[in-house]
Formats: structure tokens, sequence, C-alpha cells
């Protein structure tokens, strides 16, 4: 039986990569041949960084089982910290590639102590307090980032609150401007990038899930008590859990912001977030393939339906319901079970 | 007899309210001790507290020589002290053989020993190894409970109320398994409303009231003793 299980674990997570890696040669291929529209082009990255968010929203979520509703919150961190670490490097590094890949890690370091640091007082909590908490964070964090001012010039990084004050000398440059957010961003961000960070995520997912970690994580989903009654650290895993997920969505908030020339910290508000949950619930709840064609999906739907102008969020809605009660039609459910054995004997049979 | 559990002198706190108010007692290596009261008397708050769950204010657990003092839940499992809480608290989307597994979560090396022992003890949760637990019935997911507690090796156990809305022929089943676990020279530190099945297997039995101990002495002795006759035998 174990066996069994493990293996079919398994296989959807090789499901899920060979798909993901499909995707991103199909395209490579479209694009190649010249057959993909510059507003899909113009979409790819954006897709990734949503994938990667719904992928990291859906551990905290799906897997750990708490409502976090400030996922939007780690992503501007990320988005904030790791576009001015590209913008102080573009002098010293050269090489674009090389520069993106540390500012995601340095968006995903500072994510992470974000996540961190509301973690302490919440997790240790019983009773969902992460919800409104994080709820909160998503909204501070949108007006620090609005009211913040960061420059550089010869004498080092300054930093001010509320106005500039950065006083900057010869030659300095304002990285962050307050509510005018971040300008003049090199675009470094490409769809290879988006799609070598999916992997990463899911390689992370993955491997934490199917952990000793992971399996102690799913027992405080299921039964807190008795998951410390048989001798689980729930603050810690809770924490690792969220630490982890806070930090891929600060990677992907990088990767999403050096996609464009300009962003504001408005962007990343709680509409984002719940849009991000939205694609969770919709995937299925610790389905990270769900998740992924759901935030994919979701992210082209509304340009695809642009012709239709006026009753575009009409027919995102009713998309979204239909959507819904199908994945939940229990009719549905037990005719693609059927469907998934019958494929099951067939091959038994061969 | 060797003492392995001591608790002295606890208070115990749920904000405002004083819910074990300095109680002391210990239990002895290969004892059934059990602790009888009636609702609220303050016997589950005593439990987990020293299991960790809660924090005494005052006094000292002492487990096989070692203070407790304030050592956080997880450490006192894989310390040889299981908890088996009240209300079966399995995990309900794990199957029986995965809720055991669960159980030796602090422990290292080869479990399967420890599965054929359990299931020795349950030989209905054998038949069921791969039944999701949520679909067992009450008395089942007690044994599983037990079970899980009995999968890290514990120096003593403590069942908070195993018989807790059962049918009087599963009670006994339940009883016999204590009984059963007992003869294998298992610790065990029983808390009970079904005040006399407990003190029937009892070594000794200390009665709760309202977060004092206000009696205690063999399983015979209570059982026989007319206050307890009055408040908790009918008669
Ligand atoms: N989480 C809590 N918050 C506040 N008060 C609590 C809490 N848990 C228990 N109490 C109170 O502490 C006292 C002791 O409760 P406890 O659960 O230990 O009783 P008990 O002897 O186990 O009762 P029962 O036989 O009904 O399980 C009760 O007055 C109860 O109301
Ligand atoms: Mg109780």
């Amino acid at each position: 039986m174990k066996n069994i299980k493990w293996s079919k674990t398994t296989r959807k997570n090789f499901l899920t990569y060979g798909l993901v890696i499909l995707a991103y040669v199909v395209m490579q291929i479209l694009g190649g041949a010249g057959l993909v529209s510059s507003s899909l082009k113009g979409m790819l990255v954006p897709i990734c960084a949503y994938v990667v968010m719904a992928v990291s929203l859906n551990l905290t979520v799906g897997v750990m089982g708490e409502l976090s509703l400030g996922h939007a919150g780690f992503m501007s961190v990320g988005a904030f910290c790791g576009t001015s670490t590209a913008i102080i490097l573009q002098d010293s590094i050269s090489s674009a590639p090389l520069r993106l890949a540390i500012s995601l890690v340095v968006a995903a370091i500072f994510a992470a102590i974000a996540g961190f640091l509301i973690g302490i007082p919440v997790l240790r909590l019983r009773g969902d307090y992460l919800a409104i908490v994080t709820l909160a964070f998503g909204e501070i964090i949108k007006s620090v980032f609005n009211n913040l001012y960061l420059g550089v010039d010869s004498r080092g990084l300054h930093i001010s609150l509320l106005s500039d004050r950065t006083n900057l000398g010869e030659g300095g440059k304002l990285i962050i401007g307050g509510p005018m957010g971040i300008g003049g961003i090199q675009k470094i961000s490409t769809f290879t990038a988006g799609f070598v960070l999916i992997i990463i995520t899911l390689v992370v997912v993955f491997n934490l899930v199917n952990s000793r970690a992971g399996r102690a994580i799913m027992a405080i989903r299921d039964n807190r008590i008795a998951a410390e009654s048989v001798g689980v650290n729930v603050t810690k895993y809770k924490m690792m859990a969220f630490v982890i997920s806070a930090s891929l969505a600060g990677a992907a908030g990088a990767l999403f912001a050096m996609n464009y020339s300009t962003f504001v910290a408005n962007k990343f508000d709680f509409n984002t977030s719940i849009l991000v949950l939205v694609f969770v619930v919709l995937g299925g709840q610790g389905n990270m393939l769900g998740s992924i064609i759901a935030a994919a999906a979701l992210t082209i739907l509304p340009e695809a339906l642009r012709e239709y102008a006026d009753y575009r969020m009409l027919v995102y809605a009713i998309i979204l319901i239909l959507v819904m009660l199908a994945t939940n039609n229990p009719k549905l459910k037990s005719w693609m079970d059927r469907l998934k054995s019958s494929h099951k004997k067939v091959k038994e049979v061969a | 007899m060797e003492t392995v559990l001591k608790i002295d002198d606890i208070n115990v706190y749920y904000g405002s309210i004083h819910a074990i108010k300095g109680i002391s007692f210990d239990v002895k290596k290969g004892e059934i001790v059990t602790l009888i009261g009636a609702n609220g008397a303050g016997k589950s708050t005593t439990l987990n507290t020293i299991a960790g769950l809660l924090n005494s204010h005052t006094g000292s657990i002492q487990f096989m020589g070692e203070n407790l003092g304030k050592q956080a839940a997880h450490k006192i499992v894989s310390k040889g002290l299981a908890l088996v809480p009240e209300g079966r608290r399995i995990f309900l989307q794990m199957t029986v053989q995965e809720n055991l597994e669960m159980g030796a979560y602090t422990r290292k090396g080869d479990i399967s020993a420890d599965l054929e022992k359990v299931y020795g003890y349950f030989p209905r949760l054998k038949e069921r190894y791969k039944q999701v637990a949520g679909t067992l019935s009450g008395g089942e997911q007690q044994m599983l409970a037990m079970g899980r507690a009995l999968m890290s090796r514990p120096q003593v156990i403590m069942l908070d109320e195993p018989s807790m809305g059962l049918a009087p022929i599963l009670v006994e089943e339940i009883f016999n398994i204590i009984r059963n676990l007992h003869e294998h020279g298992t610790t065990i530190l029983l808390v009970e409303q079904n005040a006399q099945a407990a003190l029937s297997v009892a070594d000794r039995g200390y009665v709760m009231e309202t977060g004092k101990i206000v009696l205690s002495g063999t399983g015979e002795e209570l059982l026989d003793s007319p206050e307890i006759k009055k408040a908790y035998l009918g008669g």
C-alpha cells in the first residue's frame, strides 16, 4: 500500500515537472517560429511569477492548512529589494542573468525575513490569526514602500521615510521614489529565468512535502493536538513552511518587477493576494499542478477576452464559477475517477 | 519500587481561572495509577501539564529523576512519556498504519517490530491497517490513539478518558487492553470518569475535586470507601 501511494505522488510530481518543461519547450519553439503573439509574449514572465506565487501560497494554504491573505506583501518585499539590488549592481556586474540571479536570491532572503518576523508572534498561537495578520501585513508593506525613499551615491545608500531627504551627492541615483515606486528598471527578467524559478520552486516544495518535515506539517494540519502529542514541534514546522512560502513569493516578486521598466507599491495590493488565493482554491488545495494551470489560465484569460471588452470581467467571473462548479461536482469527479481507473486497467492488461 | 513520575505542588491557570491548586502525587514503575473526579475537576489539565502542553507556575514535575520544568511538549515524548489526549485525537486523513508511523515520529530506526507489537495488542487495527482513520468507529479510533502512543516506546503512558462515549462492550475491551499492557510491564497513568472500571484495574487512585486531590488510596480501598460509593458509584 505504502509503495503504491508513494509512487502515486511521485508520478504526479513527475507529471508536473514534465508538463512545465513541455510548456516551456513548446513556447520556445513557437516563439522561434514567430507564432507567438506579442501580447502573449509580454505575459510569459508575469505568468511564471504568478505560477510561483500560486505554488508557494499553496504550501501555506494547502499543505500547512493556514489561510494567508497577504501573499502579495511578500511579493512586494521581493520586488523592491530585488530590483534595488539589480540597480545597485548594474555597473559592477555586467552579466544580466547573474545580476538577475543575485537579485532573486536577495529578494527571497528579505521576504523570508519578513515571513519569519510575522511568524514569530502568529504561528505560536492556536487559532486562525494568520489570515488577519497577513492581511494587515500586506497593507502595511504597501504603505511602507509608498513612503520609502532609497538612493545611492558615492557615499553609499541613503534611506528616508515620508519625504525625500536622501540628499544625494553628485551622480547619485534615487532608486525607490516613494509613491513613484521604482523607475528606469532594466528589463532583465526573461521567460527562461521564470521557467528556472518555477522548476526550483517545484523542487523545493515537492521535496519539503515528501520529507519528514512535510509529514509533520501535514500531521499538524490534520490534528494539531495529536501532532503535539506524538512529539512534533508545531511552531518550528509551521515556521519552516511559512518562511519557505514567503521567500519563494519574494523571488517571484523580483522576477515580476524586472519585467517592467517601472512599478509602484500599489501593484501588490489586497486584490493581488486574493487573485493568487483564487488560483490556489481553483487549482485545488495541496495540488501544485492545479495551481500552475489555474495561475497560467487565469492570467491569460482576461487578455484573451479583451475582444469582448465590456463583458470581459463578466465572462471572467462566469468562467470562474463554472470551473468552481465543475471541479467540485461529485458526478464529474466520479466520472474522472472512473476514467482514471479504466485507464489503469487497460495498462495492466497491456 | 522506583518512582518514575513525581508531581510536586503544581498550580495551573487558564488566564484568571485557577484550574489546578497545588496538587502532588507520584507513579511508580509498573503501576496503574488512576485520577478520577467529576467533570471539570482538572484531570485533563493535570495530564496536559505533565505532557508539557500547559505550564505550572510552581512546584516541579520529575520524570525518571529529571525535572521536566518548562520543557516543550515535543521534547517530552522522546524522553519516554506519552499522552493519549482526551477525545481521540487521531490523524483523520491518514491511514491506520500511517497514524502508527507518526507515533514513532521522535524515534529513529526500524519500527516494524513495534508495529507488530501494537497490532498484537489491537488485532482490530491490523485488519484495518490501510483504512483511512477518519472512517474508523469511535472504539477503533481510541485503540488507534493508544496504539500510536505505544509506538514511541514510552516508559509511562497517560490515558485521558479512554472509555469516553463507548458502548459497555467496548469499554470492557479497552480495559482488557489496559490490563494486558500492565501485565507486560507498562506504567500507566489513567484518567477516567468511569470510576468503577478505573479503580478495579488500578493499583492506586487519587480523587480530584475542583483542582485539588481530596482522597487517595489503593484501588480497592477507594472502591470500598463510602465517599466514593456515594459520589461516583451511585450508592
Ligand atoms: N482552555 C481552557 N480555558 C479556560 N478554562 C479551561 C480550559 N480548559 C479547561 N478549563 C477549565 O479548567 C477546569 C478543569 O478542566 P479539565 O478539562 O482539566 O477537567 P476534567 O477533570 O478533565 O473534566 P472532564 O472529566 O470533563 O474531562 C474546568 O473548570 C475547565 O472549565
Ligand atoms: Mg478531561
